[in-house]
């Protein structure tokens, strides 16, 4: 039985309550509440305030001071600012913006009004990947209705702060979450990161200051301004305010969208929520930050989750995707895997990233195919390091994190492909070897009729053999053999 | 609907919907049903699951108040089905196919019997 009380829901305080294409729903949970109360009893400055005692840090992955943030932003001087809602959610296996924005799509809409009024915008966009499309029809029921009630528009709640809200859509690439890329591809440039400073709080949409938060930080906002920073701030651990959600995926029971207050350890998210590893197999790792973070090993377990403890660990909180590994899980190949993904998204703008990552997936290959070297090792860390120190973006210089992390926790593995020429995990085809003991093998020939290339031979009643210079590791050998004559090393 | 003209209305507009909504103490006799719809619902089948709910409901007799809502974060278990009997706690059901959902109706709301798939809540809201 899994402990049923560990969560707190905050952002997801809506999801699954409220029929999120009815603002009627969401009034009747004290929607758009916080926005009057920040309207009419507190000014610009108090309800910063109120947003930085609170502690709330960005829910995108930097972890930013929110309340921060939008003093900067307010403190800027020009004719015309922006809000920006980064809901350009890229890392594989995080959905956690998305269900926000389909369960819950007014607690955005109301916390961008109010961080509106804060820095002095009246114009919001939400920057949506448009591969939601469930996501993008919900919010664009959600900003007709509260137009209609005149939550959106001019003069709201005849205060006469005027804020209105529009969607950009995003092609899908993971480069634009980052906020300089996020504001290029608005502009309707290409999606290319630019050098920060300048900060979009300075000079960002249109040249303008912008504020970009995501779009679980918005969902928390309406909760601190409801229930007051002192309620929030009790939440979580010293530096790490509230709660976090995570996707939960990978090898765990429960797959699933948790939100848990910071400080959380791994092994109550793993066990105690997630009900523990498929068929009950042995807890290997758990990756969180996407291509940008790294593995924790299990003895990380009892390490209570926060930004600042992920990142002394080699990771990273990210967006909040978090996939559980077993011990079936090749360390060399989820390195691989996450720098593919990199690969494909990066830019190309600079060299470090662009070259830098097609070398380091080079070495990587080379290694799970069983030809690489201890110095290749060597090689995967000082061009890590180049890649990280030299790159443009975030997305360059966390991409090779991945490899640095398994390197770290798993140096054995990658020992074990280089030197014994095996992977541990059994993940890793060409590291495999198919051999016939002779002593079982009764000539039956069924090995020979079924393998594919025709790597095996033998007479009918005499031992076969496998010609290890043809064989392509199928296993289809191994599956069929009636007599457990072969064996797989 | 007319727009809200200040922060009052809103608080007359929030008390009005509340108590037609009748969150946590339904009324007599409706028997409140959620299917969650987000993605992942649906991609499980929740839009056919929600069909039937609705024509069988009918089909009873039942008076229900049937609705889709958000992700409740079980996707393990979709689709998810959350029903409140009248002066009752809300109970989630998961893994609901149609089977599932005719025993939901026939077992649960008008037997009131246990069934089967029904999932613990595990989180505390922002009011506990």
């Amino acid at each position: 039985m899994t402990d049923t009380k560990k969560q707190i829901r905050i952002a997801l305080r809506n999801c699954g309550l409220i029929d999120p294409e009815q603002i009627e729903d969401y009034i009747a949970q004290d929607g758009y509440f916080a926005l009057g109360k920040c309207l009419t009893e507190y000014t610009q400055d108090q309800t910063i305030a109120e947003i930085k005692e609170s502690g709330l840090r960005g829910r995108g992955g930097g972890g930013f001071p929110t309340g921060l943030k939008w003093e900067i932003t307010k403190n800027v001087e020009a004719d015309q600012k922006f809000v920006v809602c980064n809901a350009d959610e890229g890392d594989p296996g995080a959905f956690m913006d998305r269900s926000i924005l389909e369960g819950d799509p007014h607690s955005v809409l109301e916390a961008m009004a109010i961080c509106g009024y804060c820095i002095g915008a009246d114009k919001g966009l939400i920057y949506i990947r448009a591969e939601y499309p469930l996501a993008i029809e919900r919010l664009k029921i959600a900003i007709k209705q509260a137009r209609e009630f005149g939550l959106l528009g001019n003069d709201i709640l005849g205060t006469g702060f005027n804020f209105d809200i529009e969607l950009r859509y995003g092609a899908g690439a993971f480069v634009c979450g980052e906020e300089t890329a996020l504001i290029h591809s608005m502009e309707g440039l290409r999606g290319e990161p630019t050098f920060k400073p300048p900060f979009p709080s300075v000079s960002g949409y249109m040249g303008k200051p912008t504020n970009v938060n995501n779009v679980e930080t918005f969902a928390s906002v309406p909760v601190i301004i409801n229930k007051g920073a002192g309620w929030f701030n009790k939440i979580g651990t010293e530096k790490s305010k509230g709660t976090k959600v995570f996707a939960l995926a990978g090898k765990i029971n429960n797959v699933g969208l948790v939100e848990v207050p910071m400080g959380t350890t791994l092994r109550e998210v793993v066990y105690d929520i997630g009900g523990g590893i498929v068929n009950g197999k042995e807890f290997k790792s758990v990756q969180t930050g996407g291509p940008s973070g790294g593995c924790l090993t299990k003895d990380f377990l009892d390490t209570p989750i926060d930004y600042d403890n992920l990142v002394a660990a080699g990771s990273m909180m990210g967006s909040g995707g978090m996939i559980v590994m077993d011990e079936d899980d090749c360390m060399v190949s989820i390195a691989k895997f996450y720098l593919e993904f990199t690969l494909e998204e990066s830019c190309g703008k600079c060299t470090p990233c662009r070259i830098g990552n097609k070398r380091l997936h080079e070495i990587l290959e080379k290694i799970t195919e069983g030809n690489g070297t201890e110095e290749d090792i060597d090689r995967l860390k000082v061009l890590s390091n180049v890649i990280k120190d030299t790159s443009l973006c975030g997305l360059g210089q966390s991409s090779p994190n991945p490899v640095l992390s398994t390197i770290a926790n798993f140096e054995d593995e990658y020992l074990a492909h280089v030197k014994d020429g095996k992977c541990p995990a059994g993940q890793c085809k060409s590291l495999l070897r198919y051999d016939i003991i002779e002593d079982l093998c009764t000539g039956c020939t069924l090995c020979f009729r079924n393998c594919p290339v025709g790597a095996i031979t033998g007479e009918r009643r005499a031992p076969h053999f496998i010609d290890q210079s043809l064989c392509i590791k199928c296993g289809v050998c191994f599956e069929k053999c009636k007599f457990d004559a072969i064996t797989l090393t | 609907m007319s727009k809200v003209k200040s922060f009052t209305d809103l608080k007359n507009l929030k008390s009005e919907y509340h108590k037609k909504q009748i969150f946590g103490t339904p009324a007599e006799s409706l028997v409140q049903i959620k299917v969650g719809m987000a993605t992942c619902g649906i991609a499980s089948g929740a839009k056919e699951i929600k069909k039937f709910l609705i024509e069988e409901c009918e089909h009873q007799a039942i008076d229900a108040e049937i609705k889709q809502t958000g992700c409740l974060g079980y996707c393990y278990a979709e689709p998810m089905v959350e029903v409140q009997l009248p002066d009752s706690e809300p109970v989630v059901f998961g893994y609901v196919d149609k089977k599932r959902a005719k025993s939901i109706i026939e077992n649960y709301i008008i037997q009131g019997e246990e069934i089967e798939g029904e999932i613990p809540i595990s989180f505390k809201t922002i009011n506990d």
